[in-house]
């Protein structure tokens, strides 16, 4: 039982920073600490990302050795190839929900590699999305920028206060001489 | 016509129209966004660039069609073959989407510059139109790409930049900064969501390419990871759909934003999202997983109802018209989903059908909300009575629409009512067609609270001036009311469009 | 000319018309001539329409397809060619009337009113020649939604509502049951044809239960029928001014909704399978109800329009009666009482609004002893209620008569009872509103004098005498009408 909750650490944590950041995002009246809960939340996701590139014995994805010698360009698809097997054993991975263990050695070397290597199209895929993360953290501070300016708060429950008021006042204009229902 | 365009259309243009399509306004939205001036320049080049955009995709639709059955235009980014590279895949499903949110933005960046001159300061007006471009492309790169991370990083840009269009209303009415802050923190949830799924399914199939993802799952209906997936990728298309109860950032962006990006964003936004929607649950997910593994049915069904009734009913009890129309946009969104979820190719056709034709309908409304707003600043029903008398092409046009959203005959509003009711009798669920009537009968209520308003009450204030939206707006207004009409009329071409979708969607696999 | 021409022409000498009156909006005694020029124009045409059919080249054309499956068809056959004829024929009339009414009573915005007619009379003659369920229905909205800014005419508070509560209703059962309907029977049937014999006779997937939810849909769903509880749009369209009432209830409006439910009858169901669907029962028994209690209703109304509000809504279940009882005698008895009806009716209504002009009034109580001052108006008044009671020799017994025989033959003796139990409270309810008029009791109060000097103006005093004598002579052709409709509904020669 204990080795079922530690050989999946990585997974606990994914969803430990998942559900504390919606939490924040959803609790909080706060909006900077809103967007700080979105982050958290983002940062889980890169993490589930980057778990799942994680090979069992793999390196860094970075030819070395003897991998490295030999003809430049006719090497990508190798390893492209490669990458790609190192997928398919993650797949192997994944139907077991979350083992560390793959037939990894195998598959490098059918391919002619001699080294095992993690698997870089994750990290990739969550470069983008960091970009995209920091995007959107960099909107949203500047929309609180304004609305600290235009409300002089940045507590949502505040501005939601304000916004009634406003609407009440235009409903009372557009119906003059109703008796307030309050 | 479509021939003949396509035989004026130069090679490059043909071999590179799918790429031509993203990097007309990829590129040209910066550049906007740095033009000096008062912002005209920058709203010429959008303009340009939303037409060229618009002949491309009639240039795709050309080849889509030259196939008997509808050919699939496989078009791979940097030569990078796929499925290592990232494709763009045109069949006749994205085609459509493709032109439709072309030609929207054709339309609304013409009727948008009286607008944005009244509404957006000076200073940042080339800004907007460069944030307008990027949204745009955003957009077309969701409908185009055949990459499902692709789509996100797509769907991300466009949602960064409506975050920042809607934030920009706020020179007229500071409650679209929590609207837009709002929209941010609930749409950056959906696309988080969506791409967790992706992960799944990468970690269960090792590819992201969506025709590969679809050949990989074929045989995974009992993985658990698929499943978890999928769930994930529903909730957060759901969310960027406005799919109840998904919905909430709705009413406030629509109703706080610059009218220009209203009118935009009512015609394209959702529909985009329900495209990807689609495209995930008929062409990446096999119809048996679907249907038997994860029970569609059960989830998308009584959301549409859920939509249509709750909905409807909201839009009854708002003063504001544009809330109004918002929560109108909820409920139609709800007529979509119902008839995707029937499974059967007439659902889905009526589905894309009314999804085309609720894109022109809005369209129409917002931009003659947008008339109305430019000339009498009011967009209360209150602020809308008797403006039939002074302001009679705006409220025309808006009336309409207006007829088209309730579904009276002769309008597109009617022709997708009926092909969703028919397709929902044909397949026996005879309760969902009553439900879909009772709601257009709730929509005679709360379309027909404003449109009295208009034409039979007195105004209130007669010191008001009485005058006409300038001809800049009016042109596409009345080209999407007619629209309505022709395809009220006529709607063969859209149907046979709607129809080859759904064709698309369902070679191997009849339900 | 050929029938296509004819039909063409049907739909769009009211439109040119239409037109012509926008354009001739600021010269009065032009614009109403045009109104005149088209009313007759569009007889004219319906009188060539009538005849080509039973020939050897029926009236026939197909406008397009507006999306696979839903065509724009017209067809002439004799029920249409029959309303098609009773609602032009009625716009001369009705013409003549408003132009002495809007004048007389100095009403504004004459221009819009006398478009709005003309698009709603173009509804009437779709409706007329529709081919199938789905051109029917367009027009029968395209009527709605013309005759919303006639009911709304006086656009004060009252009008509004009711003019609300008409369009509101009309719409709600039309898409919410109407359409159901249509949708449903494309579905079962394939088509939406109009099919001699029933286009869902003899379908497989039609069991009973279906035929009764479809037929209760329809009934339901047709509300320009008025059948109880969907008839309270009829009394509360009041509000508008008499020539739209007349319009209403005689030319166009609610002869759409029973001719409507007659084609519903004759040629989506067909008389075998109505007499195989259980809900018939059911419906025969909300007309006969509607018949009773509207008459009753009508009798508590002091106010002359309401009262001929409610009796129209009785009047017109005597058609959707005819309908079920789903035999030829009870079909040609509910079409034939379309054709007297509207003569009869659009008397009454026409004499009401010459009083209201005249004198201003609208209760029956201020009624006594005005006959001795307008003779003609009450005269025709009494014309037009004996036709209505159905007195020979006026049209209105006629109806009767076939569908005390339908009933017979169909076995629902009891419908017969409640058309004569109509009589009697027709009689009590219309008959004293002439006779006191003309020969009041000694001791009545001498009524007060005109409100307008002149009295009724002319065109609303020789516009009801009209179609009182039209009575007269629509008994006698009756016969002719008989043979002209038989080939449809098929009966003893």
């Amino acid at each position: 039982m204990v080795e079922f909750i530690l050989e999946r650490g990585n997974y606990w944590a994914i969803i430990g920073l998942m559900m504390i950041g919606l939490y924040t995002l959803f609790s909080s009246t706060n909006l900077i600490k809103r967007l700080v809960g979105l982050s958290v939340f983002q940062t889980s996701i890169i993490l589930f990302y980057i778990s799942l590139s994680r090979i069992d014995g793999g390196t860094a994805p970075i030819l070395f050795g003897a991998d490295a010698k030999g003809h430049g360009g006719d090497h990508a698809e190798d390893v492209a190839a490669a990458a790609a097997h190192g997928a398919d054993a993650a797949h192997g991975v994944a139907a077991d929900a979350g083992h560390g263990v793959a037939d990894t050695a195998h598959g490098a070397a059918s391919h002619g590699l001699e080294h095992i290597y993690s698997n870089p199209l994750p990290h990739v895929l969550m470069l983008t999305a960091i970009v995209v993360g920091v995007a959107t953290l960099a909107v949203g501070l500047a929309i609180v920028v304004r609305i600290r300016e235009a409300y002089g708060t940045i507590e949502s429950d505040e501005i939601r206060e304000m916004d009634l008021e406003v609407a009440l006042a235009e409903y009372a204009h557009d119906h003059p001489g109703e008796a307030d229902p309050a | 016509m479509i021939d003949l365009i396509l035989q004026l259309a130069p090679a490059w243009a043909e071999a590179h129209a799918p790429a031509l399509i993203i990097v007309l306004p990829l590129l040209a939205g910066p550049i906007s966004a740095f033009l000096p001036g008062s912002g005209r320049i920058a709203w010429i080049m959008t303009m340009v660039v939303t037409a060229l955009c618009t002949l491309l995709s009639i240039i795709l639709l050309a080849q889509v069609r030259s196939v008997e059955g509808g050919a699939v235009i496989s078009y791979a980014m940097g030569g990078w073959a796929p499925p290592y590279g990232i494709e763009f895949r045109i069949d006749a499903l994205n085609v459509l989407v493709l032109m439709l949110v072309s030609f929207i933005a054709f339309l609304t960046s013409i009727f948008g510059w009286p607008t944005i001159r009244a509404e957006i300061n000076e200073e940042k007006r080339a800004m907007f139109f460069g944030a307008f471009q990027v949204c745009f492309m955003g957009l077309l790169g969701v409908a185009a790409t055949g990459d499902a991370f692709n789509l996100f990083v797509f769907l991300e840009l466009s949602s960064i930049a409506t975050y920042v269009l809607v934030a920009l209303g706020s020179g007229r009415d500071r409650r679209a900064l929590p609207a837009a802050i709002n929209y941010l923190l609930m749409g950056t949830i959906g696309a988080s969501f969506y791409v967790v799924g992706v992960g799944f399914l990468y970690a269960a199939t090792g590819t992201l390419n969506m025709a590969d993802l679809a050949i990989q799952l074929q045989d995974t209906s009992g993985n658990r990871a698929v499943q978890v997936g999928f769930a994930f990728i529903l909730v957060g298309l759901g969310l960027k759909a406005a799919m109840f109860p998904l919905h909430q950032w709705l009413p406030n962006a629509y109703t706080y934003s610059p009218s220009f990006v209203t009118a935009f964003l009512a015609a394209t936004a959702t529909k985009v999202a329900i495209y990807a929607l689609v495209r995930f649950l008929f062409s990446v997910f096999s119809l048996e997983f679907i249907f038997e593994g994860a029970s569609l049915a059960l989830i998308l069904t009584p959301m549409g109802i859920a939509a249509m009734l709750a909905c409807s009913f909201q839009a009854i009890f708002q003063t504001d018209v544009r809330r109004t129309l918002a929560y109108s946009s909820v409920a139609q969104v709800g007529y979509m989903l119902l008839g995707i979820s029937l499974g059967t190719a007439a659902g889905v056709s009526a589905g894309m059908f009314h999804l085309v034709n609720h894109a022109l309908m809005k369209g129409a409304l917002f931009m003659a909300v947008a008339g109305v707003v430019l000339t009498y600043q009011g967009t209360r029903i209150h602020d809308f009575a008797g403006l039939g008398r002074s302001a009679p092409w705006t409220m025309t046009a808006f009336a309409i629409a207006a007829l088209s959203l309730i579904g009276v005959p002769l309008t597109a509003g009617f022709q997708s009512k009926f092909a969703l009711v028919s397709a929902l009798l044909a397949s026996g669920w005879w309760w969902a067609a009553l439900i879909v009537v009772f709601s257009s009968v709730l929509a005679v209520v709360y379309m027909g609270r404003i449109l009295q308003a208009v034409f039979f009450k007195p105004p209130n204030n007669p010191q008001k001036r009485q005058k006409e939206a300038p001809m800049l707006l009016l042109g596409p207004l009345w080209v999407l009311a007619l629209a309505n009409l022709w395809i009220g009329i006529n709607g063969n071409f859209v149907v046979g469009l709607a129809n080859d979708a759904a064709q698309a969607l369902f070679i191997g696999g009849v339900r | 000319m050929s029938g296509e021409t004819l039909i063409i022409a049907a739909l769009v000498l009211p439109v040119l018309t239409a037109v012509g009156i926008f354009f001739a909006g600021k010269l009065p005694d032009f614009r109403e001539g045009i109104t005149l020029l088209g009313a007759a124009a569009l007889f004219v045409t319906a009188c060539g329409l009538a005849g080509t059919v039973g020939g050897d080249m029926p009236a026939e054309l197909v406008l397009g397809t507006s999306v696979p499956g839903l065509d724009f068809a017209f067809r002439m056959e004799p029920l249409g060619a029959m309303f098609a004829l009773v609602a032009s024929g009625l716009w001369i009339v009705n013409s003549f009337y408003s132009i002495g009414y809007m004048r007389g009573n100095r009403e504004r915005n004459q221009t819009r009113f006398y478009i709005c007619f003309a698009i709603a009379l173009m509804g009437a003659m779709g409706v007329a020649m529709a081919a199938n369920l789905f051109t029917l229905f367009v027009f029968y909205e395209v009527l709605t939604l013309s005759t919303f800014p006639l009911v709304a005419h006086k656009e004060d508070k009252k009008a509004l509502k009711g003019a609300s509560i008409y369009l509101m209703t009309l719409l709600a059962t039309s898409i919410g049951l109407f359409l159901v309907a249509i949708i449903w029977t494309y579905t079962l049937a394939g088509s939406m044809d109009f099919v001699p014999g029933g286009l869902l006779n003899g379908v497989e997937a039609v069991t009973p239960i279906i035929a009764s939810a479809l037929l209760i849909l329809f009934a339901f769903g047709i509300g320009k029928a008025a059948l109880m509880p969907i008839h309270f749009w009829l009394p509360n369209a009041m509000v508008a001014p008499t020539p739209v009432s007349a319009l209403l209830h005689a030319v166009a409006v609610v002869k759409a909704g029973v001719f409507t439910m007659a084609k519903v009858g004759l040629y989506v169901f067909g008389y075998d399978l109505l007499k195989d669907t259980p809900a018939r029962d059911f419906v025969l028994g909300v007309a006969c109800f509607t018949i009773v209690v509207a008459s009753l209703v009508a009798l508590t109304k002091d106010n002359l329009k309401a009262r001929l509000a409610y009796s129209t809504v009785g009047q017109l279940a005597y058609v959707t009666a005819g309908v079920m009882l789903a035999n030829s005698a009870g079909m040609m008895g509910g079409s034939l009482q379309i054709a007297a009806h509207a003569f009869g009716k659009i008397t009454l209504f026409m004499c009401a609004g010459a009083i209201y002009v005249a004198t201003g009034k609208t209760e029956i109580s201020q009624l006594r002893g005005l006959g001795r001052r307008m003779p003609w108006v009450f005269g025709a008044f009494l014309i037009g209620s004996l036709s209505i009671i159905g007195i020979p020799p006026l049209a209105g017994g006629w109806p009767k008569v076939m569908l005390m025989l339908g009933s017979a033959e169909s076995g629902d003796g009891y419908v017969a009872w409640v058309l004569i139990i109509s009589s009697l409270l027709n009689i009590a309810y219309l008959l004293p509103i002439a006779i006191l008029a003309l020969m009041p009791p000694r001791g009545t109060l001498e009524p007060a004098p005109y409100k307008r000097p002149e009295g009724a103006p002319m065109f609303t005093v020789a516009a009801p005498v009209f179609t009182a004598f039209g009575t007269v002579v629509l008994f006698f052709l009756m016969g002719e009408l008989y043979d002209f409709l038989l080939p449809a509904i098929g009966g003893q020669p």
